[in-house]
């Protein structure tokens, strides 16, 4: 199957030609495929942010290309166009690019910009309001009367209302409370599995990416340095610490056990881990 | 990106320029300036030319960072020059055509505007590359602090105009965010008619506008925590001293206005 996205020796530099130029992208490249939910991860300042923009034309890649279903999103104007909305992007921090009266004209903003009709800008402002639990009374408010988690949401739907077939997230719950970032990744789980979205999400979390990711890329020093299922990149435990990224929890404590001489396998997830201590108790009780 | 601007930008440095009392810098900005107003022939130009190139030399600016500040300015430059070719009919007539005439006056006096113009800007951009803003704004203060007998809330000021130049850079920056965030939601800040664009420009401005009074209230708590409180008693960190380079400087200063001042009265 052809890949709805692919990255071909992408290199980026910040203000090229000044004192203060800064390559943020070394010679990346990569395939997305349709339905897939990819993480990114990365030490502060490897260049995630600057990646996700490189991804619907928002920044122009020094050199290497970027395709859209093969084709090149900046061979013509109307390609890169076309980009900003098959692909999504939510920014860090949305929630400081609010600016309308009310909460729906605000999600409208993206369908608008789209030249929808007036019918199939309020089923997509109502339909993406769904999608991140906002009432319909809520749509009438100001954004600006809403809490800080609420206003990550609907910033959130401003740019699922667009229907993006690829939906990238930078750090979305970050400085949200346990309950809120449970909620924002449902959200996002639920608007996947409704359109068959593909998903890719810069987090800090270990713990989220290995429970929801089929698939991790690891950004270190503007390179692209691991790519592959969270299980393997995972097992590369040293590798990612001297990135100064970590592995969760759950699996350093299986690592642990295994160096003690426990038999079980690798795991990541607390399901897994679960499964895992099964397993060996009922061998205990066979034995 | 608008992160390029450079105008009146600085670039830290440990230059004898760099070193010396931004009120020395300040004070010789202005000598400089009456100098340029004073000189009248190419003579007395080619003098502050000379001061100019010295001064930008041992500042260890890049002349290409100053030639890129200029890049927004060409368009007042171009108009000054236009503009001066008409204003003098003296000399000898190089083109005439309907109601133009061009003479080599009017090329002189032309080229004689926007080299002072270029070499004002030049010495301005000297002193704002070499100076940081918050030196500047204490060496500003200083020079006014006579003001303060006359009620001029010169502190207050001085501390409103560090805190403006400081949070400049951060507004681009967030302006640069919000933009890229807009983008990816469609909005179009290139095209369409003026009336689009101007209204285009308010999803930039709100959230804009909302952040910075969001930064001033932050601030403004900050400093209250602090128990921040200015003018009267308040005594600086790092005091502001004249050393023997300042005096040096002076000294330069004044025999190259004494020397425009004399080359003048030659009508050199
Ligand atoms: N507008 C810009 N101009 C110049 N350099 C920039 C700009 N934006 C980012 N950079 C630099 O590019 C590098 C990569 O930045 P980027 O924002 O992509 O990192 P990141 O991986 O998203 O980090 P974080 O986890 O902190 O969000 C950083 O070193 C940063 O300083
Ligand atoms: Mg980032």
């Amino acid at each position: 199957m052809e890949p709805i996205l692919e990255i071909k020796n992408l290199s980026y530099i910040y203000s090229i030609g000044t004192p203060f130029e800064h390559k943020a992208l070394d010679n990346i490249s990569f395939a997305v495929h349709r339905g897939e939910f990819i993480g990114i991860i990365g030490h502060t300042g490897s260049g995630k942010s600057t990646l996700m923009q490189q991804l619907n034309g928002l920044l122009k890649p020094t050199s290497g290309t970027v395709l859209l279903e093969g084709k090149d999103i900046w061979s013509d104007k109307q390609l890169t166009r076309q980009a900003r909305f098959r692909v999504g992007l939510v920014f860090q921090y949305p929630e400081y690019q609010l600016f309308e009266e009310t909460v729906y004209r605000d999600i409208a903003f993206g369908p608008k910009n789209m030249g929808l009709s007036a019918e199939e800008i309020d089923r997509r402002v109502r339909e993406a309001a769904g999608f991140v639990g906002l009432t319909a009374e809520q749509l009438e408010v100001s954004p600006f009367d809403l809490s800080g988690g609420q206003k990550r949401r609907v910033a959130i739907a401003g740019v699922i209302a667009m229907e993006p077939e690829v939906l990238i997230l930078d750090e979305p719950t970050a400085g949200l409370d346990p309950i809120g970032r449970a909620e924002i990744l449902g959200n996002i789980e639920s608007y996947r599995r409704a359109k068959n979205a593909t998903i890719m999400m810069v987090s800090h979390s270990m713990e989220d990416v290995a429970r929801l990711t089929d698939r991790l890329l690891v950004l270190n020093g503007s390179k692209l340095a691991m790519d592959g299922t969270p299980a393997e990149v995972f097992t590369h435990a040293e590798e990612l610490v001297d990135m100064g990224l970590s592995i969760p929890e759950v699996t350093q404590v299986f690592l642990h056990l295994r160096k003690l001489g426990l038999d079980v396998e690798n795991v990541y997830t607390i399901g897994q881990a679960v499964a895992a201590l099964k397993k060996i108790r009922g061998g205990a009780a066979h034995a | 990106m608008l992160k390029d601007i450079t105008l009146g930008q600085y670039f830290p440095g440990h230059s004898v320029i760099h070193r010396l009392d931004p009120r020395t810098k300040l004070i010789m900005l202005v000598v400089y300036i009456v100098a340029l107003f004073l000189a009248k022939t190419w003579v007395s130009y080619a003098l502050m030319l000379a001061f100019l190139v010295w001064v930008i030399q041992i500042s260890t600016i890049p002349p290409k960072a100053i030639v890129r500040g200029m890049k927004p300015l060409v368009m007042i430059l171009l108009f000054t020059g236009i503009l001066n070719l008409f204003f003098s009919q003296d000399g000898r007539v190089l083109v005439h055509f309907w109601i133009i005439t061009v003479t080599t006056g009017g090329v002189s006096r032309a080229a004689m505007m926007m080299a002072r113009i270029l070499m004002l800007i030049t010495g301005s951009f000297l002193l704002t590359y070499t100076t940081s803003p918050i030196a500047l704004t204490d060496g500003l203060e200083s020079l006014m602090g006579p003001l303060k007998k006359l009620k001029v809330p010169v502190h207050e000021l001085a501390m409103m105009m560090c805190i403006a130049l400081r949070f400049i850079p951060t507004l681009i920056e967030e302006t640069d965010k919000i933009m890229s965030a807009q983008k990816a939601r469609g909005a179009d800040f290139e095209n369409g008619s003026l009336m689009d664009r101007a209204k285009a420009l308010i999803p930039i401005l709100v959230p804009l506008f909302i952040s910075a009074f969001r930064r001033a209230d932050e601030l403004a708590t900050a400093m209250e925590c602090r128990c921040y409180q200015g003018g009267e008693g308040r005594t600086k960190m790092k005091q502001l001293h004249y050393h023997r380079n300042d005096f040096f400087a002076f000294g330069i200063g004044g025999a190259v206005v004494l020397a425009v001042v004399v080359l003048g009265q030659f009508g050199l």
